[in-house]
């Protein structure tokens, strides 16, 4: 089963898993599915997430604090596949997948029946012997391209992506902010240059608006610490303020998918 | 001098640049991939530059203060009664650490890459205050991040990086101590890359990070190798230093490394859960008091502490009875004086870490 992006932009909704626990993760990822997300991101929480922004790295203490670990996410990714269709992609740094061991990993993805994997602090150069392993099992790895990323990188990013290519909006850490920086117009326009895949542009994208702005340029829009934030503000009721929030999000780009649809 | 600070040419004791065995390589988001490429070009670029080389060696020697002594402690020799023991005194260098070496290096090369903004971390607060020092010098724009549990611990170093201009965040988050510190400036530089250096201290992180903070450091041992050959004319049977980042120590041991007769000992402080784990290994095992007492020493634990832990791990009940300690340095299980039994030797620790 391969990653779907048949409405323009796709919503790449990120949950960091066991944030508050893994019970209620599972109830939000099925949620935000039935509110429209059409692919998740699971977030496995790791001790030093220096490319994440406040709002993920209290997340990922608090879901470290009652021991998370990859295999439990892994599991949760099987379950999610047993009741829902959406593409599932583990959102990991390295350290976690490399003590499980690469082939562990990508047999359990194949077994969970989750898509694929992005790794965070993974650069192209040195992921080889990673992207061997998802291969033989026709696992998807997708890759960042970052603004500072020059045309030759892209190239190579591009080449060893598939599912879809992953660019950040901007220089930083995620997290929500006000308004989309100017060249990541820019940047997708050159990993275009390069690929037919599509692409989904993240860091920063928070509301309705900018949803619907990257909606303009690129297949898909990932919104994460907008979402953890929502899941941290509603003890007791995540699943439901989620699915909420999934809505609003879509909300503004209803009439425009209908029409990119019909291309 | 008339040698090269840093070596010129690409010969490298790794096979792959920047991998060292299974260690090494570029694990950072690929923001910073472009940077860290930039930095590698400037570096190679500037150690084949004859005036770099020479603008770095009228630095360690004008401003920094090199070479250092190499010091043969007469007194310390004959009291322990072994080995002649010589100091190489990097305590005497600007700063009063062997961290400007590296901090002079780098920032050479922030100058030649046109950035000039340096962030850092620092966990005691030696490499933050040799960074200030060093932006001063420059006239650089410096912020340094410092766990606040450092900040606390360490809170004249913290005053002496404000004294020379720089900015000192401190970071909540983790454990507030030097790797979270670590992860603050990588947010930080993943923010700024464009206009920001980032000057790590120790031999970590990505490439070119560990060969080039080893490449600045490597005067030392080569100092040490001509001052002890000039001494006694001959090489020391070991070498031994203290590994916390492991600048200092790659600094001196990498001149030694291919003679197999110099023994190289990196001496590293246990932390108190390492320490807590070779306790409880050892001490379920022992047969007698004295065994028991040995436990301590090799865990380098306070007794009542090792007492708490293994009371917390395997009941109250397994604790053995109470040690006393009967005078400084030694230790007798309790009721062994009549047994004319004399404890083990344990040599207290007065101080532990810096």
């Amino acid at each position: 089963m391969s990653l779907s992006f048949q409405k323009r932009p796709a919503l790449v909704a990120y949950v960091t898993c066991g944030d508050p626990d893994l019970a209620t993760t599972r109830a939000i990822v099925l949620a935000a599915v039935e509110a429209g997300a059409h692919i998740i991101e699971l977030g496995v929480p790791f001790s030093d997430p220096v490319a994440d922004g406040p709002v993920i790295q209290r997340a990922s203490e608090r879901a470290l604090r009652h021991g998370t670990s990859l295999e439990q996410v892994l599991k949760l990714g099987k379950e999610v596949r047993s009741k829902s269709q959406a593409g599932l992609i583990i959102f990991s740094y390295l350290n976690p997948i490399l003590r499980l061991g690469l082939t562990k990993f990508s047999a359990a993805l194949e077994d969970a029946g989750i898509n694929g994997a992005l790794i965070t602090d993974l650069p192209v150069e040195e992921a080889g012997d990673y992207v061997r392993e998802m291969r033989k099992r026709r696992l998807d790895t997708v890759f960042l391209a970052a603004p500072t990323s020059p045309d030759e990188r892209l190239k190579q990013i591009a080449k060893a992506s598939t599912g879809f290519v992953y660019a950040v909006s901007r220089t930083g850490v995620t997290g929500a902010r006000k308004q989309l920086p100017e060249d990541t117009r820019d940047l997708v326009r050159r990993v275009r240059r390069h690929t037919k895949l599509p692409i989904a542009v993240g860091f920063g994208i928070s509301s309705a608006e900018q949803f619907a702005a990257v909606g303009e340029f690129a297949e898909a829009a990932v919104v994460g610490s907008a979402i953890v934030e929502t899941i941290e503000r509603n003890p007791g009721k995540e699943p439901e303020a989620v699915a909420q929030f999934v809505r609003q999000l879509l909300a503004g780009t209803s009439q425009l998918s209908a029409k990119q649809g019909q291309r | 001098m008339a040698t090269a600070t840093i070596p010129r040419g690409k010969k490298d004791s790794t096979r792959t640049p920047g991998r060292f065995g299974v260690y090494g390589g570029r694990y950072v988001p690929e923001t910073l991939v472009s940077a860290l490429e930039e930095l590698e070009r400037a570096y190679e670029k500037a150690k084949r530059d004859r005036k770099f080389q020479a603008r770095l060696d009228e630095l360690l020697r004008s401003y920094a203060g090199r070479p250092t002594p190499l010091f043969f402690a007469r007194r310390l020799t004959e009291k322990l009664g072994g080995a002649k023991i010589y100091l190489k005194r990097e305590d005497l260098l600007h700063t009063g650490a062997h961290k400007i070496n590296n901090c002079l290096g780098q920032a050479l090369l922030a100058e030649r890459m046109g950035k000039r903004r340096i962030i850092a971390e620092t966990g005691a607060g030696q490499h933050g205050v040799a960074t200030a020092t060093v932006c001063a010098l420059f006239g650089f724009e410096c912020v340094v991040y410092m766990g606040t549990e450092d900040m606390r611990r360490q809170e004249l170093n913290v005053f002496r990086m404000r004294l020379l201009g720089a900015e000192v965040r401190g970071v909540e988050s983790g454990s507030r101590t030097l790797k979270d510190a670590i992860n603050e400036a990588m947010r930080d530089w993943v923010t700024n890359v464009r206009t920001t250096h980032y000057l790590l201290g120790s031999v970590l992180g990505a490439h070119p990070y560990p060969t080039m903070v080893r490449d600045f450091q490597i005067v030392i041992g080569r100092e040490a190798r001509a001052q002890i050959l000039n001494a006694e004319g001959r090489l020391p049977t070991a070498i031994i230093a203290c590994v916390g980042g492991g600048s200092n120590s790659i600094g001196i041991f990498h001149h030694f490394i291919k003679d197999k007769r110099v023994k190289l000992i990196g001496a590293r402080r246990l932390s108190r859960s390492a320490a807590g784990n070779v306790f409880l290994r050892s001490a379920r095992r022992c047969r007698s008091d004295r065994q028991y007492a040995l436990s301590f020493r090799r865990a380098g634990l306070s007794l009542d502490r090792s007492r708490a832990r293994l009371a917390q791990r395997f009941g109250q009940s397994r604790v053995r009875p109470r040690i006393r300690r009967r005078s400084p340095g030694r230790l007798h299980p309790a009721g062994s004086h009549r047994r004319h039994h004399s404890g083990p030797r344990i040599r207290t620790r007065h101080s532990r870490g810096r």
